[in-house]
């Protein structure tokens, strides 16, 4: 991985290629992405760099994010994000990681927080199917089986319903449309993970 | 601005005459055969226009040869070369589906004056 940068969704809408097809694309609003830290084999174990992303006002920040920018020599950020590249050689602390970096075509692989469904039942969950509604049935969206009656417990990691969503997800291998350099601005076609304004990593595609 | 206006702006056509359902017009069409590019025409009556921003869609029906077609198009489709309006209808619904189910005279439409 070579590149990477950080975003926020902004929302969905359709554009025309070449040949007048429509593509589903989503937008991405990026910023001011700024290298904070380069962890370092010697140091720290592994080769990584820590970007920042979004100003905030510096009362909003606490005793020890101040500190941790001003070695940096930094206003405070509101994300904090590290990016494992193979090659941190060529970045500096303090250095700027524009959109640029991306180009229409490239494949990238994008990782957000999910939306959060709330409690949610076994079929929405897991996919399971759900028994007829009438003739009789009185069984429609239930679990189901918990399995065997022998071990005389249910083991653990037994599908069932419980809160869905608001997890790390990543969509690999989105293609990058359109760049807006100017603006700061990522079209990526098809969906991407997360509510809008949510916050995006959008790293270099791993295949 | 919105970004996401901002995007569909810099794609919506700016250059083509309103219409409403009821008109007949004529969509140019881009077609590309065998390498090359060339407009075909499809004459019809609008029976509906649905949806906003880029994804707007209008639907033009036509009896060719005896058979109804029905055609839609992508308002802000660069493959519509241009659009005429050649008549402008007189109609009191937004979606004329009951056009579908006439023949000959009665599928007319008066024109609006």
């Amino acid at each position: 991985m070579e590149k990477a940068i950080l975003g926020k969704k902004v929302g969905m809408t359709q554009i025309f290629d070449e040949e007048g097809k429509a593509v589903p694309v989503t937008i991405i609003q990026s910023g001011k992405n700024v290298v904070v830290q380069k962890k370092t084999e010697a140091i720290d174990g592994y080769n990584a760099l820590q970007i920042g992303f979004e100003d905030i006002k510096e009362k909003r920040a606490n005793k020890p994010l101040k500190g941790h920018f001003k070695k940096a020599q930094l206003k405070p950020m509101r994300y904090l994000v590290e990016f494992k590249l193979e090659n941190i050689d060529k970045y500096d602390v303090g250095q700027e990681i524009n959109i640029d970096v991306f180009k229409p075509g490239d494949k990238v692989d994008i990782s957000g927080k999910s939306k959060g469904k709330g409690f949610t039942g076994p079929i929405k969950r897991w996919k399971f199917r759900r028994g007829p509604k009438s003739h009789g049935s009185k069984y429609h969206r239930g679990v189901g089986s918990l399995g065997a009656t022998d071990p005389a417990r249910v083991f653990k990691g037994r599908k069932m319903a419980g809160r869905m969503g608001g997890v790390r997800v990543t969509v690999q291998g989105l293609e990058v449309v359109k760049v807006y350099p100017e603006r700061d601005m990522l079209l990526i076609k098809g969906s991407v993970p997360g509510v809008r304004n949510g916050l995006l990593e959008i790293r270099e595609s791993k295949k | 601005m919105d970004p996401i206006k901002s995007v569909e702006m810099s794609y919506s056509r700016k250059d083509l005459p309103t219409f409403a359902p009821g008109d007949t017009v004529k969509v140019n069409v881009k077609v590309i055969e065998g390498g090359k590019e060339r407009i075909q025409a499809f004459q019809g009556i609008v029976i509906r226009k649905r949806g906003s921003g880029l994804n707007q869609t209008f639907t033009v029906r036509r009896i060719s040869y005896g058979v109804g077609v029905e055609r839609t198009f992508m308002v802000n489709s660069p493959k519509i070369h241009s659009i005429e309006v050649i008549r402008k209808g007189k109609v009191r619904r937004s979606r004329l589906y009951y056009l579908r189910d006439r023949i000959g005279k009665a599928a007319r439409i008066k024109e609006k004056r």
